[in-house]
């Protein structure tokens, strides 16, 4: 297993060489070690719309490209801030502001072209920006940029961040740190003072009380800002590619991201993703459960009994009990969305919209509205019911 | 005739003298002998911002050095009392319905509340790092205060005080001025903000500044209007209808060579106006017109009726008078800045009055008939009838009392009479007695060479030699023959008032250090980075040499050993690598860095201008070291 994790950083590695980021190189893992139980191979045509359909959420989408505006299609995070979208994209940080779009580039003092992640410090409307060179703070129209040369962030590959109070929390590809806007110190945490064993660090998810760090290939860490204290959250099955135990801990070592709301953890993996309450972990695949696929790029709680999972195989929504898939066809490329219920039955709802790709990398909520990020453009879910 | 009682007389002839109206003709006031002054230690009012009672019966008057507010009816200017607060206070406002008074005290971090009944302090309230002004949204919800050091606005709870959040602002953010109608904030900062990443060319670009708008209702940064080619930017006038503000400003020429002056080159004193009477771009113009400048614009101040607009010149020791129907037809006309056009300002300024030394913040009485300005370093206030544009009377804070070296020194220092044409005086660089976050191309070696970064003047006394290339071997030569010939080519100091000088820069204080705990302690970080601060082994264990190690060069209690060294920072457009050790005091607050300014942070002395460690061995540092090293850095 540890040769695999090795091998699979160095085709990352190698593919963020190539300036394909974060996308191409999860595209790599997944080509190795893919899933193969697509949640349509199991989906027949329902006669009438199950209690579950009718509960699911039904959107209209309303897809963002190059065609209308966007930067780039390559959309790796959304943030929605009211009335205001920021996508991160390949080409620049994109804001959607009274139904035009505006790109803020190199130029404008942005730390670098890819944007990887969004954050919003809601108590000041301050935007946060994890670039693959370094971390930009965008307030008021005004860029500051942060990189390791010119500050303490610890790589300029900044894969997550999280804002808590007066703290910004960031996930690099050396580690996490913290920056504390008022004193302007940093904090590093990496394999020298935290149980990180690996130091690709994807995500991050910061409230007052805990942060989590998704880390790649070393589970799940938790920060207790109380204590000071880590606590560290791995495979029980260890290197074994099986699951021997499937609701006993994290359900695989390979974090893409976390989300902690509700005092509940959620975890996405490439392996399949993680629910734990403090006391109880449930863990989602695709076999058992209406995830499209066990590779998982970003996972975002709504609350401690829903969530939704952005899939290489379409975007997925749980309630706690039942699961829809919105996506465009893997086969046909129509609008599709699929519904599973508590007791496995699956059903596809007539829809005539999907979001904009398959392969799904952000998401936020506005409202009962949702914004999607994919691989081929934004995505604008306009609740329908 | 006592000493002191010569001095009022002869500053209430000065006064007399400098009245002056611009059709008038008249010159800048005469120069006068050096007065006779004790070597006392006097601790003087020095005030700097006024404020007139919701019901214009009492005027406020915040007294920086005497740490106090003192209260003055408004029919005859009498003392009715006097509050103390804290350390150097900078800024103040009324709460919306007067009960209260907010004094940003800059030196102790807090905001002191007096209740205007009672002229009592009724609580003093921790904020950031060096509060320097404070407003009050319409609804009495929050105080925003705005800190210098932390480079933010402090959003507090308008009863309790609390912090809820700050807002990032520019750097050096000192003054805020609210909209009359209270929705929006403007917020200026006296240091530009530092430059972002570029081409290695950051400090061959000009200054950028800004001002920073925020929306009252949300208390959140709306907007920021950008000053291009500005550093140093100080108080904001809103018209009564909203539709026009005005900021006062400095606008460097800081990359062209400052030997230049007598061709203007040194800095344009200017406005920038914005607002819906200007348009959508903001326009810079000139207050200078030839051979009469308006040195460090300060206060700004519209009449009620939006006709005329007024500005304190700190250095010239004036208020100018502008016709703002005009200064608007001149902008309409031209349609974008036309700041360095010394015909320009005879369009506008209707008149430029003398008043005391270091003219500062001004009001408009309630009454719209008279301006009142602050001068800091007479300890009086200026009555200027807005109908005539002249001097009306000068009122005295204080009883008749002497004027110290320490004090003469300060007016030295501040005032711009003894440059070539009135334009700079020391304090041009060296805002409040620090510095102005610049790199300057000072020596006639031809354009872009020699570049030099402004150093910083707090607890200099024992630092020398000044000057990066450690050419001046104390500060008598650097304040006199140096500064005689590359900076004011004009009159020259007389000895008394040289050596003044130089016992008021020997005097100036550190700042509170904010990086340092109340106890003196050092943080686990700062204690480890003090350890690779004086460290003799790297991390593999080899010994480094002595003249390589930090603790070395930055020796002793000001981190210099007043030595010059090569530490490899040499540019093909320096005359030398030989540079001087620079102190360390406060080395948080100064940057940019090395000698050029070619380190924007900190870290860049190491990251980007270290290479082949020779400014101290620190390749072999992990990130979390160089961390480490600069959190200890910051408590110098």
């Amino acid at each position: 297993m540890r040769e695999f994790l090795r091998a699979g950083r160095i085709a990352i590695a190698l593919t963020i060489t190539a300036a394909t980021c974060a996308l191409a190189a999860q595209t790599a893992v997944v080509m190795q070690r893919r899933a193969t139980t697509p949640a349509a191979r199991r989906t027949a045509p329902a006669p009438a719309l199950s209690a579950a359909a009718r509960t699911l959420p039904r959107f209209r989408f309303e897809n963002f490209t190059t065609a209308n505006g966007l930067p780039d299609d390559h959309v790796f995070a959304v943030l929605v801030d009211g009335d205001r979208i920021w996508a991160g994209t390949e080409n620049g940080l994109a804001l959607y502001e009274n139904g035009a779009w505006k790109t803020y580039t190199t130029k404008d003092g942005l730390a670098h072209r890819a944007v990887l992640s969004l954050a919003l410090d809601k108590r000041t409307g301050d935007v946060w920006a994890g670039t693959m060179g370094g971390l930009s703070r965008i307030s008021g129209g005004r860029i500051d940029t942060y990189t390791q040369l010119n500050s303490g962030l610890s790589n300029d590959v900044v894969y997550g961040v999280s804002v808590e109070g007066e703290n910004v929390w960031v996930a690099t590809a050396a580690g996490a740190c913290r920056l504390n806007l008022q004193t302007g110190q940093w904090s590093l945490y990496s394999e020298r003072n935290t149980p990180m064993e690996e130091i690709w660090v994807y995500g991050v998810s910061a409230t007052p009380t805990k942060v989590y760090f998704a880390v790649w290939g070393s589970g799940l860490l938790e920060y207790d800002q109380k204590t000071g204290g880590w606590d560290k959250y791995e495979d029980p099955d260890g290197e074994n590619e099986i699951v021997l135990f499937k609701d006993q801990g994290l359900i695989h070592n390979i974090v893409s991201s976390v989300s902690y709301v509700d005092k509940t953890v959620w975890a996405s993996t490439y392996f399949g993703d993680s629910r734990y309450d403090g006391r109880y972990w449930h863990n989602f695949l695709t076999k058992d459960s209406g995830l499209p696929s066990d590779f998982t790029n970003f996972v975002k709680g709504v609350d401690a009994n829903h969530a939704w999972f952005c899939t290489d195989k379409g975007l997925a929504y749980y309630d706690g009990a039942d699961w829809a898939v919105y996506r465009p066809s893997l086969t046909t490329g129509r609008p599709e969305m699929i519904v599973r219920d508590a007791q496995g039955h699956t059903s596809a709802l007539p829809v005539t919209t999907a979001p904009a790709h398959n392969y799904i990398l952000g998401i936020d909520f506005q409202g009962s509205d949702i914004w999607v990020a994919t691989a081929k453009g934004l995505s604008h879910g306009i609740r329908q019911q | 005739m006592t000493a002191c009682s010569a001095y009022r007389l002869l500053g209430a002839c000065l006064l007399a003298a400098a009245v002056f109206a611009v059709s008038s003709g008249a010159g800048s006031p005469a120069i006068a002998g050096t007065p006779q002054r004790t070597g006392d230690t006097i601790i003087y009012q020095s005030p700097v911002e006024l404020l007139f009672s919701l019901d214009g019966k009492r005027l406020y008057v915040l007294c920086q050095e005497s740490g106090e507010v003192r209260v003055l009816d408004t029919a005859a200017y009498k003392l009715i009392g006097t509050v103390a607060v804290g350390r150097v206070p900078r800024g103040f406002t009324l709460s919306n319905d007067g009960a209260r008074l907010f004094v940003a005290n800059s030196w102790d971090d807090t905001v002191s509340v007096v209740d205007t009944q009672s002229l009592r302090v009724t609580a003093t309230w921790p904020v950031g790092a060096e509060p320097s002004s404070v407003a009050e949204d319409p609804a009495g919800k929050h105080l925003f205060v705005v800190n210098r050091i932390s480079n933010d606005v402090a959003v507090l709870d308008a009863r309790t005080g609390v912090e809820e959040k700050r807002l990032a602002a520019g750097r050096g953010a000192s003054y805020i001025t609210a909209s009359p109608d209270g929705n929006r904030l403007y917020v200026t900062h006296i240091y530009p903000n530092l430059p972002g990443h570029g081409g290695g060319l950051q400090n061959r670009m000009p200054p950028e500044s800004e001002i920073t708008v925020i929306d009252t209702l949300r208390a959140v940064v709306a907007d920021r209007i950008p000053l291009h080619s500005i550093a140093g930017v100080f108080h904001v006038a809103i018209s009564k209808d909203g539709r026009l503000g005005a900021v006062a400003e400095l606008h460097p020429k800081n990359l062209v060579p400052l030997a230049h002056l007598e061709h203007g080159w040194a800095f344009a004193d200017t406005l920038t106006l914005f607002g819906a009477d200007v348009g959508r771009q903001p326009v810079e113009i000139p207050l200078d017109e030839l051979e009469r400048y308006a040195a460090r614009p300060f206060g700004v101040a519209f009449s009620p009726d939006k006709s005329r607009l007024y500005v304190t010149s700190g250095g010239s020791e004036i208020v100018t008078a502008i016709d703002v129907p005009r200064m608007l037809h001149a902008v309409h006309l031209r349609r974008s800045s036309f700041a360095e056009d010394l015909s320009a300002s005879a369009d506008y300024v209707i008149a430029r009055v003398g008043v005391g030394h270091d003219p500062r913040g001004a009001v408009i009485a309630p009454d719209g008939q008279r301006l009142l300005v602050a001068n800091r370093l007479d300890d009086t206030i200026s009555i200027i009838d807005v109908r005539t544009n002249q001097l009306k009377a000068t009122i005295s804070l204080t009883d008749p009392q002497k004027l110290s070296v320490l004090r003469y020194g300060e007016q030295t220092f501040y005032t711009a009479r003894y440059s070539f044409q009135g334009q700079i005086g020391c304090a041009n660089c060296h805002i409040d007695s620090t510095f102005d976050g610049l790199t300057w191309d000072l020596e006639p070696d031809g354009f872009g060479r020699d570049i030099v970064e402004n150093r910083n003047l707090e607890d200099v006394k024992g630092t020398e030699p000044y000057k990066w290339n450690g050419g001046n071997p104390n500060l008598p030569t650097e304040c006199g023959p140096r500064t005689e010939k590359y900076f004011w080519r004009s009159e020259t100091f007389d000895d008394l008032t040289l050596a003044d000088l130089v016992m008021y820069i020997r005097s100036l204080p550190p700042r509170p250090n904010r990086w340092r705990m109340p106890n003196h302690e050092l943080t686990a970080a700062q204690e480890r980075g003090k350890a690779i601060f004086e460290r003799a082994k790297d991390n593999f264990g080899k010994q480094i040499p002595e003249a390589n190690r930090c603790s070395y060069c930055h020796s002793g209690p000001k981190g210099t050993d007043q030595k010059s060294f090569d530490t490899g920072t040499k540019k093909p457009t320096d005359d030398s690598g030989l540079l001087d050790t620079p102190q360390l005091t406060n080395v948080a607050l100064v940057g940019p860095y090395l000698h050029d300014g070619s380190a924007i942070t900190l870290e860049e002395i190491w990251t980007v201008n270290n290479p082949q460690d020779q400014h101290g061995r620190t390749n072999d540092l992990t990130k979390d070291q160089l961390n480490d090293l600069v959190e200890y850095l910051r408590t110098r």
